[in-house]
């Protein structure tokens, strides 16, 4: 019998991933291309579009050949991408109109905050659930509008279309200017500040005040269900599910019930928690997100506390400080003393995210003292990430009545074994690692694999999650307290650094 | 026994010839001041670069000695670079074999465990990472001793610990099993730390094929070996996959 797989495509801030799984979920072949960042203006950043989709005709056929697979054992496709960002591209040329503007681009933050002083937050929860903020698509969309000549006639007259990425992946993969299918999944249009997060359908007054026209939106369709067959790189596999990245990781670690939650630890950290269907309003400054709609099946939604800097404060570290030379030496370096000799860094560069949302905030270092050394910095800058994720799980178990038993934790951090015992340590809960290391890619091959088949549900998917290491808190609760006491009133010395303006 | 290297000589010299003052010297003034060919002196420097004994200077290009010399008697990988060099193979190897898996390296005449991948069937485990096991006892160890990561004869003088009555206690049969270690590739440990126990080892390497490292995967015997008490052949070459590959990715060419 000839051996099947299920093929994700990762399309993600640095890279497009793509990894073949088989039928037991464990990994076969991968094939990885970087792509060029753009930073044209300090705060903004950029992808070339059409470089992304060159470099995903590429390396499918590395994947498959590296290990002599046929495109006819291939079942299903999945894919998961990069979040908000924001791709205009030309419906008749399939050329993009201008270049990508990523999540981490803060370019509309005088927008922005125009938003919150009116129509003011409310607005925008009631009808998305997402604060205003740089980080999400409409706003970006309307500042295009604002700068690029025509550009808005254009979108009105239908002949430019918008898309978060995997929808510009999706329409290419499906035959592009030639009757390539124009869809986005829930996940992906709940980030984007235009869909009405109850009804998941584009909000009618969202998409009149930011003055974009529905002819150029794509239609939003279940997360997990079959599109339509590729017509290139890989014809006639099934395109059967689409992903938000941060949610496939989810769906990777097996995240299905309701109070589960995982944390993604790269170069920011993302922490979501599986609320059912049941959508719970934060009110501790998380976001409520779609977690997953499988087909005609109630959506299940999520509660998700993103956290801008925290692998990238130990990169920092390294390339701007230059006092350890590869990133996993931070851990070397916090070993060599005993505790943080009372200092602590917020890594506020350029604002904090959840829970705070403060984008007036900027880092700070505290507790200096002539006792401090650069051991003491680097148990400080692995302490950050910890601390930042404990604010989060604790608004996570205000906002939610499901307390979290464990935490469930993936992405490249975890190899750090000093910050994984730290964080068991300031949550006070196990932290548990799974066996595949990519639940992102992983989480996107499962939701393909359950809509054509290949995994029949999802329990069978949850009996293919395996425990690789698991760190138990060992920290004395009073110490804890203190530490985290510290912890929060360093938060507020970073809180409103930033004044409105600057001297001439 | 064959003649000096020549390459080796002129490599020798030029690391003297840049350690000789403080100032940092062009490809020219190497070659002229060794009487080398420019192409010949620059093939030699490269190579010094390339295992980081020689620096150069982005602006100048010039030359000097390379920080990896200063610390040419301590281990020059750090323990937590080959735990996140290491973590998707080992994960993998655990993931196929079944069983648990660790990664060991040399810490004052014991085996640290720097990494350790829980067998994957979901019961009560503890992480190990941070545990000394004896070099003479374990298959992690046996691999470090054979390939010369870590040095026998302190090991011997101290005397062997007996752990059970298959640890090798006595010198000659340990000396005997490290050059089957050697003919092999690889390592094993049968009931030689704990009865029911067995495992098996092979070598990380590094740039040039020194090694730097041990992957083992360990459980009960009855898993571990066949009938006849020998590791089972497909164990093995799940493992030395894994270690290959993770010696490719530190740099080591041939393995």
């Amino acid at each position: 019998m000839v051996e099947r797989y299920v093929m994700s495509i990762d399309q993600g801030t640095t890279s497009t991933r793509c990894i073949l799984f088989d039928h037991r979920g464990r990994l076969v072949t991968v094939a990885q291309r970087e792509h060029r960042q753009f930073f044209p203006q300090p705060g903004w950043v950029e992808h070339d579009a059409s470089e992304i989709w060159r470099n995903l005709e590429r390396i499918v056929p590395e994947a498959l050949s590296g290990v002599g697979i046929d495109v006819g054992q291939i079942t299903a496709i999945g894919i998961a991408n990069q979040r908000e960002t924001t791709v205009l591209w030309d419906r008749r040329t399939g050329a993009p109109v201008c270049r990508a503007i990523v999540w981490q681009d803060v370019r509309t933050a005088q927008l922005v905050e125009d938003l919150g002083r009116s129509p003011g937050d409310a607005f925008f929860l009631d009808r998305c659930c997402l604060p205003p903020s740089t980080y999400f698509s409409a706003p970006r969309l309307r500042w295009l509008f604002d700068h690029v000549d025509g550009l808005e006639q254009r979108a009105r007259d239908g002949e430019v279309l918008f898309g978060t990425v995997e929808s510009w992946v999706i329409w290419n993969l499906t035959g592009g200017a030639d009757g390539g299918l124009h869809i986005t999944d829930a996940t992906n249009a709940s980030r984007t500040m235009l869909m009405n997060i109850r009804t998941l359908t584009w909000d009618p007054e969202l998409l009149e005040f930011f003055g974009v026209p529905s002819a150029m939106l794509p239609e939003i369709r279940p997360s997990i269900e079959t599109y339509g067959q590729a017509r290139s790189v890989l014809p006639g596999v099934p395109i059967t599910a689409a992903l938000g990245d941060q949610q496939a990781a989810l769906f990777g670690q097996t995240c299905f019930s309701p109070g589960e939650a995982k944390c993604t630890y790269g170069t920011g950290s993302f922490l979501v928690m599986n609320t059912g269907t049941d959508l719970v309003r934060s009110r501790h400054g998380l976001l409520t997100t779609v977690a997953y709609k499988i087909a005609d099946q109630p959506t299940v939604y999520a509660l998700e506390g993103p956290i801008a800097v925290t692998g990238s404060l130990v990169q920092w570290f390294r390339d701007r400080l230059g006092l350890i030379s590869s990133a996993p030496e931070i851990e070397t370096l916090a070993l060599t003393v005993e505790d943080n000799g009372g200092c602590y860094i917020v890594p506020a560069f350029s604002g904090l995210f959840a829970p705070h949302w403060r984008s007036d905030a900027r880092g700070v270092i505290v507790g200096l003292t002539s006792y401090i050394t650069k051991g003491h910095l680097a148990r400080a800058v692995l302490e950050a990430t910890g601390w930042q994720t404990r604010e989060v799980v604790d608004a996570m178990n205000a906002d939610s009545a499901l307390a979290m038993k464990e935490l469930k934790v993936d992405g490249g951090m975890t190899s750090d074994n000093l910050l994984m015992q730290f964080l068991a340590d300031v949550l006070d809960l196990p932290v548990v690692r799974p066996l595949v290391a990519e639940t992102v890619s992983l989480g996107a091959a499962y939701a393909a694999g359950l809509a054509a088949g290949f995994w029949p549900d999802l329990e069978v998917l949850r009996r293919n999650w395996h425990r690789a290491a698991q760190w138990m808190p060992d920290m004395d609760p009073e110490r804890r307290e203190w530490e985290y006491e510290c912890w929060k009133r360093a938060v507020e010395r970073s809180l409103g650094w930033i004044r409105p303006s600057g001297p001439a | 026994m064959a003649g000096p290297v020549q390459s080796i000589e002129r490599a020798a010299a030029i690391l003297r010839l840049l350690a000789g003052g403080p100032r940092r010297l062009g490809l020219g003034e190497v070659a002229s001041s060794l009487g080398l060919a420019k192409g010949t002196a620059h093939g030699i420097l490269r190579t010094l670069q390339h295992v980081d004994f020689v620096e150069q200077d982005e602006a100048t290009g010039k030359y000097q000695l390379g920080a990896a010399l200063l610390h040419l008697g301590t281990s020059y990988l750090d323990v937590n670079e080959l735990r996140s060099r290491s973590i998707n193979w080992a994960d993998a190897l655990a993931a196929r074999s079944g069983e648990a898996v660790r990664l060991g390296t040399p810490l004052e005449g014991k085996v640290l465990v720097v990494h350790h991948v829980f067998r994957p069937d979901d019961t009560l485990q503890t992480l190990d990472v941070g545990t000394l096991l004896p070099l003479h006892a374990c298959s992690l160890g046996k691999v470090l001793l054979a390939f010369g990561a870590e040095p026998v004869e302190p090991l011997v003088d101290a005397g062997l610990e007996e752990y059970t009555r298959h640890t090798l206690v006595r010198s000659e049969d340990l000396s005997r099993a490290l050059v089957e270690v050697r003919e092999l590739g690889w390592g094993a440990e049968v009931q030689e730390m704990a009865m029911g126990e067995a495992g098996v080892a092979a070598p990380i390497r590094g740039h040039g094929g020194l090694v730097v490292g041990a992957i083992g995967v360990s459980g009960p015997v009855e898993r571990i070996c066949d009938t006849k008490g020998r590791p089972q052949p497909a164990l093995i070459t799940l493992l030395r996959e894994a270690a290959r590959a993770i010696s490719r990715d530190l740099g080591a060419a041939r393995w």
